[in-house]
């Protein structure tokens, strides 16, 4: 019979390193703890550093959750007396400015956040949320139904066989020539296949939005679902992706595990703040350019009307398109009344009516039918 | 899996690091690493980080310290496997078609293929290094396509059969991370995220890239940039950014420019954004004055 070997004794020690990893939420797989052991033989181990960069480099843990890699490896490997820091351990996957590697310095949307320091943070309203579990609505079943179809559209730099088009498909052209012995009796043609544009959802979380917040996340889980391409951010006094966390299938896992990310639930508001914090973080800007931008705010900012003004310029130069719909309007003929609202009324393309999802759905799916303004 | 423990008379990530060293790449212990375990365990190296950290020239480097030819392969939105695998030269076997007359003629041959770069490092793996560079920028099709390369190194072209690497080639991706990466391709690689630099590093940096800059010109620019990085920018200034400001200003300065001018009228090559540089211009004396202590 072919047994397999023993495994070393020394090796139990890291491949339960991986197993807590696992349990923590990194996704290993076995071919990855391959790699770890192997990597680890290969340089030695001389040092504990050796083994944390080897499973830095084999086990691959993500940028942004580089600080709880460090702190489950000091755990395993140090013992238990980094234990007491790690109550917060989900508090770095709440992305600040500092997410892209800039140092271990706090955040500068944070500090201009919480301009009193850390009684500040700790004052500020830090509300973990669960979502009841509710029923899809009929507004987000059409929207799941139809978002593949009606979202806008843009030509793409892939090409597909048409009937008409800018270039030749020599390829099948060749082929059809091999066929009928050398002769060329259609030239066949390819042209752009269209792709859909990417879509950025930005939601107000604040708390005079309290009411209409789980609706919206619902709908930011139901778009995410319906169509690849789309980023979901969170903002309040503070400015969260969550776009990972409503690509899980479940709907009450996915928004389980939004809400576990947010942490300014139904606080104040500082749109131009976090709409500025969103544009310093170059990744985060790339997402909004050629995009279908989507903004669900009622643009009651307690911040400077100035820098809210600014930074919905600098978006609506970005994206394809910005729709701001807020609870505020009404109707068609709206008028903005508040300060925040008039100064941004002449960058966005749609201020329009989101009180309510099913406006929101009908918005967003009469987005790829008109031109932008 | 095939563990070689010695690539080239490198046995350890600090023989590799003196010699990326020789190759004017200064890499931290953490890349070191990362690119020996990927040489010695024979997996691609995934290097991710900002823009301007030099992820291209790590992949250049270690080109350069294995002696093999860099092929790169430039991702783009829409790439698709006539571009990174093959195609065949169509014009060419119409035209043979057409010439051969009633003679028979295998227009397969290899006179007709065009290689391209991922074919020609799976033909020649012993002497080439496979850079693919910006795998964001492509599509989620070429990723999934990608996925199958690297776990098995084979190539099938359907009208010639299927060709194999002989030994597992050298690949490095590079991702600016404008979108993540799935997970899967992050599972076959070696990862490494490529951070800036410390000042001390930068500094060195600079200096050796830059042909005649003095080492406190280099520290004083590598404060201010280190500032910079730190601000609010739409594009915050790399390595290379970094280095261009130190020659700019010392080409300045020897025209008769005094200091603290020379870096403000040079600031052209650190920051390359209207926006920025009008966002940045109020605190741009302060900032040099401050970086120039």
């Amino acid at each position: 019979m072919n047994r397999e070997p023993p495994l070393p004794q020394a090796a139990y020690v890291f491949i339960s390193f991986v197993a807590l990893l696992r349990a923590n939420g990194f996704a290993v797989a076995p071919e990855q703890t391959t790699a770890f052991l192997a990597a680890i033989e290969l340089l030695g181990p001389k040092s504990l550093e050796h083994i944390r960069m080897a499973g830095l480099a084999t086990l691959a843990p993500p940028h942004e959750r580089r600080l709880t890699y460090d702190r489950l490896f000091d755990i395993h490997f140090r013992g238990g007396e980094e234990l007491d820091r790690t109550g917060d351990a989900h508090e770095e996957e709440i992305v600040r400015l500092q997410e892209e590697g800039r140092g271990d310095e706090e955040a500068l949307y944070a500090d201009e956040a919480n301009e009193s320091g850390l009684t500040a943070t700790r004052a500020e309203a830090l509300v973990e949320r669960r979502f009841a579990q509710g029923m899809v609505n009929d507004a987000l079943r059409r929207l799941t139904l139809l978002a593949p179809r009606r979202l806008p559209r843009r030509k793409g730099y892939r090409r597909r066989r048409g009937r008409r088009g800018p270039w030749a498909d020599l390829r099948r052209t060749l082929r059809e020539t091999v066929r009928n012995d050398g002769e060329i009796l259609h030239l066949r043609r390819l042209r752009r296949r269209p792709r859909l544009r990417k879509v950025l959802l930005l939601i107000d979380v604040s708390g005079s939005m309290k009411a209409l917040t789980e609706e919206n996340m619902r709908l930011g889980h139901a778009l995410s679902q319906a169509v690849p391409n789309v980023e979901v951010f969170t903002f309040g006094t503070r400015l969260t992706r969550v776009s990972r966390a409503l690509r899980l299938k479940r709907r009450e896992q996915a928004l389980n595990a939004a809400a576990s990310l947010v942490s300014d639930w139904d606080g104040g508001t500082r749109i131009g703040d976090a709409l500025q914090a969103f544009l310093a973080v170059p990744r985060f800007a790339s997402y909004a350019r050629g995009a279908t931008v989507i903004v669900i705010s009622d643009g009651l900012e307690r911040g400077d009307a100035s820098a809210l003004r600014d930074a919905v310029a600098k978006l609506a130069r970005r994206s394809w398109r910005l729709s701001w719909l807020t609870p505020l309007a009404t109707g068609t003929g709206f008028r903005p009344q508040t300060e925040a609202l008039v100064a941004i009324e002449p960058f966005v393309d749609d201020l329009v009516q989101g009180g309510t999802s099913a406006a929101v759905v009908s918005h967003i799916l009469s987005l790829g039918q008109r031109r932008a303004a | 899996m095939t563990i070689r423990s010695n690539i080239v008379g490198i046995d350890s990530p600090e023989a590799l690091e003196r010699a990326l060293r020789a190759a004017y790449y200064l890499a931290d212990e953490g890349l070191a690493t990362a690119a020996y375990l990927a040489l010695a365990l024979g997996k691609p190296l995934l290097l991710e980080g900002s823009p301007g950290v030099g992820k291209t020239e790590a992949a250049k480097a270690i080109g350069a310290v294995l002696a093999r030819r860099l092929i790169r392969l430039q991702c783009y939105e829409g790439i698709d496997a006539a571009a990174a695998l093959y195609e065949w030269n169509y014009p060419r076997q119409m035209l043979a078609i057409r010439q051969a007359g009633e003679e028979s003629i295998d227009i397969y041959g290899e006179s007709f293929l065009i290689e391209r770069p991922m074919l020609a490092a799976v033909r020649a793996p012993d002497s080439t290094v496979l850079l693919i560079d910006e795998i964001d920028r492509a599509d989620h099709e070429f990723e999934a396509f990608l996925l199958e390369f690297l776990s098995d190194f084979q190539i099938s072209i359907p009208e010639r059969g299927t060709i194999r690497a002989a030994e597992r080639p050298v690949v490095v991706l590079t991702s600016n991370r404008t979108r993540d990466l799935h997970e899967a391709l992050r599972r076959r690689c070696v990862y490494h995220w490529i951070d800036y630099p410390t000042p001390e590093r930068e500094a060195r940096i600079v200096m050796m890239r830059a042909s005649s800059v003095a080492e406190s010109t280099a520290r004083a620019v590598v404060a201010a940039v280190g500032k910079l990085r730190r601000e609010p920018l739409t594009k915050a200034p790399g390595i290379a950014e970094a280095v261009d400001w130190a020659e700019a200003a010392t080409l300045l300065h020897k025209g008769g420019a005094r200091w603290p001018e020379a870096f403000k009228r040079s600031i052209g090559v650190a920051v390359k954004d209207e926006e920025d540089l009008h966002f940045i211009s109020p605190r741009l004396d302060a900032l040099i004055a401050e970086a120039a202590a």
